[in-house]
């Protein structure tokens, strides 16, 4: 046992915890914590008083067996007691104890509050820092309840000292992370953007932190803090490194400060003031200068610290994408720490690079170091940087290098690492898929997929590819022939056995000409698979093979003997058992027209985004398309969109014959059916009309009318019902209410006043139901109405149009705010795209007025488009308001549209592009 | 923001863990393993980061421990290193040559030091001289042991 080098020791404590390592076993281990425990009870529950010193001993043991991984259900008391002690240790003991083992517990949150409360009024800095440390740590609801408001005002007191103002910058941002909603900024905003320019270092560096976070919520209410942050950052720039003194890192000036101050201006777009964007000019060059003289220390944390504000200073540079000379420095700097001996460089630059290469001002520049990255895939040894360098070969890809990265990237998934393989196919696939010119090729490359890694080929490839084989008759005779000969591997993976029975089961004609592989070759080829593939797999082929019936009546009689074999019609498995006796019906009983008529070839498949990108973006944010870099923006399927789709059907539906139950048909392949299956409910068409407008007729019977006409304002809405009874006797007994899910419950508030139980014969009665929107929602609450008409007791229910978007309110905005919010919601899964059909007549006006009663502002000249609309506004509930942005974008030549929203929150975006899509 | 700072030895066993986001128990736990797991497993002379879910990770080895933390997409990695290493040097400046048993048997140390150090997943403090002031003077609060016992119980 070391001696205790400092500061008090507590004896018992080292003797506990050595004696803990000094046992042999887990089962040791736990029967000395027992004995501790018991013994710590047993004090506790002593008669004698224990003293200050004691409690704090135990308090400490018990934390200690906590962080051990043993549960502790005593001595909270006890702890919270050590918070009113005056001495400093014990306080500092109770509070590390609640901050580690918080219990929410009521009555101890209000002693605990209690104890904070005493601290912070006592105007001792360390006991104010202890009570602050307490409140950031555990930054639960109930203390932001408590102290939310005391806190501003601790910062920005002239009397506070600065390592209080620190702490509770930092209090307060933790707060507003937790629960925003209790830390109302608008009165402090101007005295903490003000905090810039205090003299203290730390003090800014603390308060920096903080205005990123709040800037981020509301950039306008930051906006000062823009100009203060680049006088900051130039003084720190051009300081000799010794001004700073304690600030000044191995010889580099403050550098967590200037990386703050960095990412503070990244909430920003580049400064219209002149003056002061040459000033920002001049820092970032200075910042690129400093990286090319010598090193002023041979210590790696020198040459980090001075690298961490490079590379955020090229984050900005990207992040303004507005000056060609620095975004071209940056990228040379980059290219220079591709190449670089340390291994950290050399990830990271490959990380900045990605972002880069989405900037049509240095996309080019980037493209010239595709043999440096190459290289890094085959050559690197550590796996996170060849992962680093497979996202950025997806990003500098396009028309002209695609073939070469998609050559390089399955040669790499040869050797690949398991864990990001997975992730290499979907890239591939998508590559393939958007810069495919000739689809001979983008077949070639997806069969080579499933050939290498064929077992993290996920369901979403391979349906991709029968789509674009089926939607395109050009590649459908190539694809017939290459899956056959790709068959023809004595062991393929069964992607491949799905793939090729799909294709052949549709296209197998196109190359039966050849004896080589006529109809019965192709037969017997897939079925010389199918003992060998689970029953998914076995359904699809069942189902080519009374596909082939159709194509060629010569193998008729083969295919029905297999189908009529026991180990089919006896099937164990109902869905393989149901299919055999079907199609073997079918095939007996069906003419030949009939059959032709069922059997048909698969019509093309909607125009649609590839659910592999979708895919791909929920498996992990990384790794953006470089969208239009090149203007490629035409409107078509290989367009990269939105992750708003259901997740695919089960392979054994793929073929279904039989038209699909509504239920999923807004899934992958089956919904070419989708046109077969009529409007559920009568009540749900009723509901679309009302999503862009507020009053009219909900329901209407032969006995009554349900009108309606809504009002909203910000998070509250009021519905004024009327009930018209149409008949000449009165409703009796009559009730209406309002029911939710469960979930929906949680998320919206309706309050329906009670009506009149009696409705005369053509009389109409009113009712008001109040809403409040507590956070978005996407269900929709039920109206049910119930009244006894003519002895009988009538049940009406009809869905209830409150949608998320009543709660917008229109926001005006400048084309330059409007795309620097897109930007910074650039995040995956905040945006939501989707391309449909037009259901109604393509107009203007229409359009604008659907977009006007759906809630947002229609910005004018922002696009550069004309014909395509911009909106703004801002979703409002009681938790959070969350900005939206939308786009809308008329191809009135393929009669479609493109929606694109992005929003803070995903649950938002997708909400709001379901319910506007379905309008146009 | 930082999501978590770990430090834990070459044979896996955690010696200090510090939470800056609301983690259950169980969370926690699955967090612990994951780091453990991917750290412990990499080969010498590899980079210090790593991608896990949508945090990225960076880590160090300090003689028998590693310290590892998770960062949010926007973080800077370099400077997290140098955070790392600031933590060692007030660890250092403290226990003098501070070695793996310091901080386990003066466990509530590292924690204080940590405190003065990061809050709510940010850097509090970055000047060595004011970290390591203040952690002193708490010291110097500090009665002994002998006043303790001879002062009367309460």
């Amino acid at each position: 046992m070391p001696a205790v080098s400092k500061g008090d020791g507590m004896r018992g404590l080292a003797v506990f915890i050595s004696d803990i390592r000094n046992c042999k076993s887990k089962e040791a281990e736990v029967k000395r914590i027992n004995k501790e425990l018991a013994n710590i009870r047993s004090k506790f529950k002593g008669d004698k008083a224990l003293d200050g010193y004691s409690k704090k001993k135990y308090v400490c043991k018990l934390l200690f067996i906590f962080l051990l991984g043993h549960d502790i259900d005593f001595g909270h008391m006890e702890a919270v007691n050590l918070l009113s002690s005056n001495k400093y240790t014990e306080k500092q003991i109770g509070y590390l104890f609640i901050s580690v083992l918080v219990n929410s517990n009521s009555d101890l949150i209000r002693l605990i509050n209690n104890a904070i409360k005493n601290d912070l009024a006592s105007r001792n800095p360390t006991f104010m820092n202890l009570a602050l440390h307490c409140i950031a740590n555990v930054g639960s609801r109930e203390m932001a309840e408590a102290f939310a408001s005391e806190i501003p005002r601790i910062l920005v007191a002239g009397d506070s000292m600065d390592s209080v103002k620190q702490s509770a910058a930092l209090c307060l941002l933790r707060l507003n992370r937790t629960s925003p909603d209790l830390v109302p900024m608008e009165e402090w905003t101007a005295r903490v953007v003000h905090l810039l320019n205090d003299q203290h270092l730390g003090v800014v560096t603390a308060a920096t932190s903080l205005i990123i976070t709040l800037a981020q919520k509301s950039p306008d209410d930051f906006k000062t803090s823009v100009s203060l942050a680049v006088t900051r950052l130039s003084r720190i720039v051009t300081s000799a490194s010794i001004d700073l003194q304690d600030y000044t890192y191995y010889f580099v000036a403050a550098p967590w400060l200037s990386v703050k101050l960095l990412r503070l201006l990244q909430c920003y777009p580049p400064p219209e003031d002149t003056a002061l964007r040459s000033r920002l000019t001049e820092c970032l060059e200075t910042i690129l200068n400093k990286a090319q003289e010598p090193p002023k220390s041979k210590k790696v944390q020198h040459s980090n610290a001075r690298n961490a504000v490079l590379l955020e200073a090229i984050a900005l540079i990207i992040h303004h994408d507005s000056e060609p000379t620095l975004l071209v420095r940056a990228c040379n700097q980059l290219g220079q720490f591709l190449q670089h001996r340390e291994t950290n460089l050399r990830y990271l630059a490959l990380e900045s690079m990605c972002t880069l290469a989405s900037s049509e001002f240095s996309h080019e520049a980037v493209k010239t170091h595709i043999e440096t990255v190459i290289s890094a895939l085959k050559t690197e040894r550590d796996v996170s940087v060849r992962q680093r360098a497979v996202d950025l070969l997806y990003a500098m890809c396009d028309r002209s290098n695609a073939r070469q990265i998609v050559a390089e990237m399955l040669g790499y998934l040869e050797t690949a690492d398991y864990s990001i393989r997975e992730e290499i196919v979907l890239k591939v696939a998508i590559l393939a898929e958007k810069y495919a010119v000739d689809y001979t090729w983008y077949v070639d490359t997806i069969l080579n997929l499933i050939r290498i890694a064929g077992d993290h080929v996920s369901e979403e490839v391979w349906y991709r590819v029968i789509q674009i084989v089926i939607n395109r008759d050009d590649v459908q005779g190539y694809a017939a022939k290459t899956v056959f000969e790709a068959l023809q591997a004595p062991a393929c993976h069964e992607n491949l056995v799905k793939v090729g029975g799909y294709i052949l089961g549709e296209f197998g004609n196109l190359i039966a000409g050849d004896p080589r592989s006529s109809p019965l070759v192709q037969f017997n080829l897939l079925h010389s698979k199918f003992h060998l593939c689970s029953v998914p797999t076995r359904a699809l082929l069942l189902s080519a093979y009374i596909k082939f019936i159709n194509l060629f009546p010569e193998v008729k009689a083969t295919i029905q003997d297999v189908l009529r074999s026991d180990s089919q019609l006896r099937n164990a498995d109902v869905e393989l058992q149901q299919r055999a006796v079907e199609y073997l019906r079918l095939s007996c009983i069906a003419s030949a027209d009939i059959l032709a008529t069922v059997l048909e070839e698969m019509p093309p498949f909607p125009e649609r985004e590839s659910s592999i990108l979708a895919k791909l973006k929920k498996k992990k944010g990384s790794g953006k398309l470089p969208e239009n870099v090149n203007g490629n923006a035409e409107l078509h399927a290989e367009e990269p969109a939105a992750a708003n789709k259901a997740s695919p059907p089960p392979p054994t539906e793929v073929l279904a014959l039989n038209p699909t139950p509504p239920a999923a048909a807004h899934s992958l392949l089956v919904d070419v059916f989708s046109d077969l299956s009529a409007p559920t409910a009568v009540a749900e068409d009723h509901l679309s009309r009302f999503v862009c407008k507020n009053n009219g007729v909900l329901y209407e019977s032969q006995l009554l009318q349900v009108g309606l006409k809504s009002e909203y304002r910000q998070n509250l809405g009021r519905i004024y019902v009327f009930y018209g009874n149409k008949t000449s006797s009165s409703f009796l007994s009559f009730s209406s209410w309002v029911s939710s899910s469960d979930v929906l419950k949680t998320q919206l508030n309706v309050h329906a006043k009670a009506v009149e139980p009696v409705i005369e014969g053509g009389a109409q009665v009113q009712q008001v139901l109040n809403i409040e929107c507590v956070t978005d929602f996407s269900d929709v609450p039920v109206l049910n109405v119930q009244f006894r008409y003519a002895g009988t007791l009538q049940n009406i229910e009809v869905k209830l149009p409150v949608m998320l978007n009543k709660f917008f309110q229109p926001t005006e905005m400048t084309s330059q705010d409007f795309f620097q919010r897109w930007k910074q919601l650039g995040a995956p899964q905040q945006e939501v795209q989707k391309i449909f059909k037009a259901q109604h007549p393509m107009e203007t006006d229409a359009a604008k007025a659907k977009l006007l009663g759906f809630g947002v502002a229609l910005l004018e000249g922002v696009d550069p488009n004309p014909a395509n609309f911009v909106g703004a506004g801002i979703i409002h509930s009681k938790s959070a308001q969350v900005g939206c942005l939308l786009r809308l974008e008329p191809n009135t030549h393929a009669q479609m549209y493109r929606l694109t929203l992005r929003t803070s929150r995903d649950s938002v975006s997708q909400r709001l592009c379901q319910l506007l899509s379905e309008q146009f | 923001m930082i999501h978590f700072l770990l430090l834990f030895s070459r044979q896996g066993k955690l010696r200090l863990q510090k939470w800056f986001t609301p983690l259950s128990e169980l969370e926690k736990k699955k967090v612990i393993r994951d780091m453990t797991l991917m750290v412990l497993a990499r080969p010498p002379r590899t980079s210090n980061f790593l991608q896990w879910r949508d945090l990225k990770i960076v880590y160090k080895r300090y003689a028998s421990l590693y310290f590892c933390t998770g960062l949010e997409e926007k973080d800077n990695e370099l400077l997290a290193l140098e955070m790392i290493h600031r933590y060692v040097e007030l660890l250092d400046k403290y226990f003098g040559n501070v070695c793996e048993l310091d901080i386990i048997f003066n466990f509530e140390k590292a924690y204080f030091i940590l405190d003065e150090f990061l809050m709510g997943g940010e850097i509090l403090e970055t000047s060595k001289f004011a970290v390591g002031g203040s952690v002193e003077e708490a010291d110097t609060l500090q009665e002994t042991m002998e006043e303790y016992m001879s002062k009367p119980a309460y």
